[in-house]
């Protein structure tokens, strides 16, 4: 070590290699705590799980069942397991209802505020404020305005049909419980999606609106025209990261019917709560980790397969 | 004409986003158990009248340790946005201003961590954190959710455009990396700052899962799972959920209303992936 560094003086440029050296050695100090926290709270139970999924770990050790490679067991028992099934097509029915209505939504909503009208920031506050509302309290309150008979979405939605409308049992039906789960879902999610949205709209470029109206462009076709194409990576943004969302669903569920009527609301990461925490079987819970991380990865790769088009072209 | 269509959109839009979060704070103000029932399908619900008062409140405080909840998701909340801000903030900092061998690779790793879901890791976790002892206390819920990727590549994106002549400025007048990085970067990085920790403190003030699985009794025990249980207890206390889940509500809401720019801007910066 001495000599090499008595040799690099006598080369001349043993400042500037120094300064360097010691820049080296800040930089992976600073990297450090950041490194060796995500290798052991992320990389390593990552791994982990996949490794985890070809075995028959359990939480608490058992003595009469010692954990051992099972191969491919665990997925073809969920292969075969009507639960997940369940599960797992609860994740793309939410995905696939919640995430157009959603986008959808939030797009008008951004519109609506990007408007230059008086207190418009005022409804953009308002809009937002369930963003910032916790889940499971949100769940709560929305369980009592669900409430059968009486409660108030009943009584308004009979108000609205001139008394037409028959009182629900909205969170204790299985037909119903998971559509007012994605209902007070989006009601809660859609004013961070509007805020993504209107950052886009604000960096459309006027001249673009100006030249279409040049053009004659009626406000239709200066919506399908000027703000779609414009606003293309930002709604790719919003759709994928709310697709994720979906996948991920558990709070909402659990505080409320905790998968049930019948596995109606049943999901991807309740049953991976379950079998994972409730039920010890840590190997069979890591299988599900293994294809719930692989469905996000697809929708992660899809949007920058989308992207790198939109760049190109 | 026009102007009236779009003022009668916006306010019936903003009754639709209010209205249950207005309930629960109304609701929670009736002394009375039997006046909630009753108000609770028309708009009565949404009128504070009748014995008005702090009862609900009191009953929360009295009847379960409501203070040490608190005291839990406060702590907690705060301890993982604060050395969440210093740790990924350093490592971005390297990355973003700092030449050393290994540069790309860590930030190509970084960036390919963010896809990964805290969900599709949680049960190895749990495995982990069991053998280590660490279930049931503060640090099994603060220190694994330090280290944060998505906001290191926020830092890092913010760190990137800042001018280079700064630091060579610096350097030249003898200043070390740590105190560039101190006295330098840090002032200048306020919006990215405010920003990770506003985002950072919503998703932690809300955290569910994780706490559920590694909270046992009730001293470690944070918000959201607190009232979850409270919830789950029949009879149903109405007046007391609606106090105990204003109360978890309010926090976040003033901090909301105090810093709304930041919150606005925070949330369109974790938009600009796209």
């Amino acid at each position: 070590m001495e000599a090499a560094r008595a040799r690099k003086k006598t080369t001349g440029s043993s400042g500037l290699q120094k300064q360097r050296r010691q820049e080296g050695r800040t930089a992976w100090l600073f990297s450090a705590p950041a490194l060796l926290l995500l290798t052991v709270f992320l990389v390593a139970p990552f791994l982990m799980a996949f490794a985890f999924a070809f075995t028959n770990q359990r939480l608490i050790p058992n003595p009469n069942l010692p954990t051992e490679f099972i191969g491919l067991r665990n997925f073809l028992r969920l292969l075969m397991d009507t639960t997940f099934y369940r599960a797992l097509s609860n994740n793309f029915i939410f995905a696939a209802v919640v995430v157009p209505i959603q986008t959808a939504f939030a797009l008008a909503l951004a519109m609506l505020v990007n408007r230059k009208v008086r207190y418009v920031n005022l409804f953009r506050t308002i809009y937002f404020s369930p963003v910032v509302t916790t889940m499971v309290v949100v769940s709560i309150v929305w369980f009592f305005l669900f409430n059968p008979g009486e409660g108030f979405i009943n009584q308004a939605l009979k108000f609205l049909t001139f008394g037409r409308a028959r009182p629900l049992d909205w969170l204790r039906s299985p037909r119903l419980a998971f559509p007012a789960i994605m209902f007070f879902s989006v009601w809660q999610g859609v004013g961070f999606q509007m805020i993504i949205f209107l950052a886009g709209l604000q960096d459309i470029p006027a001249e673009l609106y100006e030249a279409a109206q040049v053009d004659g462009a009626g406000s239709w076709r200066r919506f399908a025209s000027v703000t779609l194409p414009q606003l293309r990576n930002t709604t790719i943004f919003v759709v994928v990261a709310t697709t994720i969302l979906a996948f991920k669903l558990f709070t909402q569920v659990w505080v409320l019917t905790r998968g049930g009527p019948q596995n109606a609301t049943m999901t991807t990461i309740v049953m991976l709560y379950r079998q994972g925490f409730q039920e010890l079987r840590v190997g069979y819970a890591s299988s599900i980790a293994v294809l719930f991380f692989l469905i996000v990865l697809v929708i992660s790769l899809m949007q920058r397969l989308f992207l790198r088009e939109g760049r190109d072209t | 004409m026009k102007k009236a269509g779009t003022y009668l959109l916006l306010v019936l839009l903003a009754f639709f986003f209010l209205f249950p979060v207005v309930f629960m704070l109304v609701s929670s103000l009736k002394n009375e158990e039997m006046q909630i029932i009753r108000d609770m399908s028309g708009l009565l619900g949404f009128i504070p009248y009748g014995d008005l008062g702090f009862q609900n409140y009191r009953d929360v405080f009295r009847q379960m340790n409501f203070g040490r909840f608190m005291f839990n998701s406060v702590f907690i909340t705060c301890s993982t946005v604060v050395g969440g801000l210093l740790v990924n903030s350093m490592i971005a900092y390297a990355l973003a201003r700092l030449r050393f061998r290994g540069r790309r690779l860590i930030l190509a790793v970084i960036v390919a961590l963010i896809i990964i879901p805290n969900e599709s890791v949680v049960i190895p976790l749990l495995l982990m954190v069991n053998r280590m002892g660490w279930i049931d206390s503060y640090h099994v819920q603060i220190v694994p959710y330090i280290a944060d990727a998505f906001s290191i590549f926020l830092f890092y994106q913010f760190f990137i455009n800042l001018p280079r002549e700064l630091d060579e400025a610096a350097i030249v007048d003898g200043a070390s990396r740590a105190r560039i990085y101190w006295k330098l970067i840090i002032p200048l990085s306020r919006p990215v700052f405010a920003s990770v920790a506003i985002l950072q403190s919503i998703f932690r003030w809300g955290e569910f899962l994780w706490p559920l699985m590694v909270t046992r009794g009730e001293a470690y025990r944070p918000l959201p799972v607190a009232i979850q249980q409270f919830f789950s207890q029949d009879p149903k206390v109405w007046g007391d959920i609606f106090a105990f889940a204003s109360m978890i509500t309010i926090p976040l809401l003033v901090l909301f209303l105090l810093f709304q720019k930041w919150f606005v801007r925070s949330v369109a910066a974790s938009g600009i992936k796209g």
